[in-house]
């Protein structure tokens, strides 16, 4: 019982994150690169205020998986290495935190531009 | 006829996107994803990872599944119904990675598909660090940390 | 030597003829409606090459080629083909024709290109110049997304009012007058924008420059929409043709039922998942010569004007948050060459 509401708070959490960014496609002129900044950036701003980490208690996946929370992750991330290196961990913070995700896009994205054809939609 | 009164014509002309399909399309598949998020992050941990590392090892896993998907011509079918829902979780982002690579491979591996990796998602990077560089200046100016 | 109609329109004084015509499209075209009047399908969108660009060009020449064995011309037969597409600097064009050694003119008015290379064949035919010139067009969808969109693999949703690039391309022999169809008048338009910045709603952006080139035809030949068995647009799709009609009605032109478009008659929109309907510059070319000129060859359409449109937009100017300027020139065809159904002056037909 208590996981299924585990994933119940992942699933609703997440699809409302989800949902909020489709209002924006249907309902602004905002691209969808325009969004996924946005929601990058609107991580960053809610993961430095506090106020992120909380849903992601509550949320885990839910909170964590949707590119708000890759916004909150640079945050957390910027946060431990000002702590640890003073102003360079500015600069420093934000790529560790992201880096397992960026890498792996990037490799595995060439792996697959390699394997794969480019095809048709249909 | 001015730019307005055409403006209003094509207002009246142009359908409204099928929001009372498209948001719970989104809700559910974006929900979905961030439940097998979730799932992936259980078991990891059941594995004896600390939950920082199953984390992104589930994000690691999640890139993976839609780079795969994205080869194999599934995400973007998916994502013609679940939009927001396929755009918004890190698995869009990989896709906005993979998708010019793969396509802009017939220009050359350096400037064709290396150069066009980021042309979607660089923007996502950009600014993302960008503010999170500018909040670690802040934090260390005002000593928040 | 044409004449001139008003300060629009040219008359044919001797009405060229469409010798012949081929058309070609791929697998959506296949699963449309118009399937089994294409010359050529090929279900494979890589027509057997190694990149879409490829692919563009490879339908050109097919069409052109197809087109001239019809009725056993060979290249050195014809004085000069009018060719364009979509894609940058017209690569498809001048890809695919370029070991024909045929005369070669490019030109651009985007999906209106089959009407502007019909509009020029048919007036350096009529004039004396030329003795047979070709007019080819082509898009596919697969380049046209790349170029203008998203790479192909990408997950994104189109919204309703955006449409469907044809994978296509028609390629028309004009000649001096032999038979049906006729190339009796054509229409030259000038670029109309009245601001459309969505660059998913091209057929909004194109319609006023429709309702302007139809509009001065009418004035220029004094004649209505009644003396003619269809105005056939290029592909204003479905928000596109709702606004030509309202555009043209407060002029005082009511279209009523003798309006089509190409872009609504190669889809099903309801199975085929296209949205608004078809698009780019095969889409009209392809129908042209598919559908509609056999039509007119035997009769069955005695009268029609054939109204391709462009969006003259480019990745830049959209990115740039320019308005998209539209474009559509005007071809009158007509089943026979008899006078007294020749646009004139004094009164029309």
């Amino acid at each position: 019982m208590e996981l299924f509401l585990e994933y119940l708070k992942a699933f609703v959490v997440g699809g409302a994150i989800c949902a909020i960014g489709q209002v924006l496609i249907d309902y602004t002129k905002l691209t969808p690169a325009r969004i996924l900044v946005s929601f990058v950036v609107a991580g960053v701003i809610l993961g430095g205020l506090g106020v992120y980490q909380p849903l992601i208690e509550f949320a885990g996946a839910g909170a964590t998986v949707p590119l708000t929370g890759f916004g909150s992750l640079l945050a957390k991330g910027v946060k431990t290495a000002v702590q640890e290196k003073g102003l360079l961990g500015a600069l420093t913070g934000g790529f560790t935190a992201s880096s397992a995700g960026i890498g792996a896009a990037v490799f595995f994205g060439l792996l697959v531009a390699l394997i794969f054809k480019p095809g048709d939609k249909a | 006829m001015t730019n307005k009164d055409y403006e209003q014509l094509n207002k009246k002309a142009s359908p409204p996107s099928k929001s009372y399909i498209n948001i719970p399309y989104a809700f559910l598949i974006g929900g979905i994803i961030c439940t097998l998020g979730e799932f992936l992050s259980n078991t990891y941990q059941g594995m004896g990872m600390e939950q920082d590392t199953a984390g992104a090892v589930v994000s690691v896993t999640l890139v993976f599944l839609s780079a795969l998907l994205t080869g194999l011509k599934i995400y973007d079918k998916i994502a013609k119904h679940g939009g927001a829902g396929t755009l918004v979780p890190i698995t869009g982002f990989a896709n906005a990675v993979v998708s010019p690579a793969l396509e802009f491979k017939s220009e050359g591996m350096i400037l064709g598909l290396g150069a066009k990796m980021f042309v979607i998602a660089g923007p996502v990077i950009v600014y993302g660090i960008s503010a999170s560089i500018v909040y670690g200046i802040i934090i260390f100016l005002f000593k928040l940390y | 030597m044409s004449s001139k109609l008003g300060k629009y329109t040219y008359r044919m004084d001797n009405p060229p003829s469409v010798l012949a015509y081929a058309a070609i499209g791929s697998k959506k075209e296949s699963e449309g409606p118009l399937a089994s009047y294409f010359d050529i399908i090929n279900e494979d969108t890589t027509f057997g090459e190694k990149s879409w660009e490829k692919a563009e060009s490879r339908l050109q020449k097919d069409a052109v080629n197809k087109a001239l064995s019809k009725i056993q011309l060979s290249t050195g037969d014809i004085d000069c083909v009018f060719a364009g597409d979509l894609l940058n600097q017209c690569i498809g064009a001048t890809f695919g024709l370029r070991e024909m050694g045929i005369p070669f003119v490019g030109i651009y008015g985007a999906c209106s290109n089959m009407a502007e290379g019909l509009a020029l064949s048919a007036l350096m035919v009529d004039g004396g110049a030329m003795k047979k010139t070709i007019a080819v067009t082509s898009s596919h969808f697969c380049t046209a997304e790349r170029q203008y969109r998203f790479p192909l693999e990408y997950g994104g949703q189109r919204p309703l009012t955006a449409q469907w690039t044809v994978t296509g391309s028609g390629a028309a022999i004009v000649g001096e007058r032999v038979s049906p169809p006729y190339i009796k008048a054509v229409t030259l338009g000038c670029i109309e924008d009245l601001g459309i910045k969505d660059a998913n709603n091209m057929g909004a952006a194109m319609a006023p420059a429709a309702a302007a080139t139809i509009k001065r035809f009418f004035e220029d030949t004094c004649t209505v929409p009644d003396n003619y068995d269809l105005i056939l647009t290029g592909d204003l799709g479905q928000v596109g043709s709702d606004l030509l009609h309202q555009l043209l009605e407060r002029e005082g032109y009511h279209l009523g039922k003798k309006q089509a478009d190409c872009g609504l008659l190669i889809y099903d929109r309801e199975t085929q998942d296209v949205h608004a309907g078809g698009s780019g510059c095969g889409c009209s070319a392809s129908v042209l010569c598919s559908y509609i000129l056999p039509a007119v060859k035997d009769g069955r359409i005695k009268n029609m004007l054939f109204v391709a449109t462009g969006a003259l937009l480019s990745p830049t100017s959209v990115q740039q948050g320019e308005s998209i300027p539209g474009i559509a020139h005007l071809i009158h065809l007509s089943a026979d060459d008899d006078t007294k159904t020749r646009p004139s002056t004094a009164g029309g037909m």
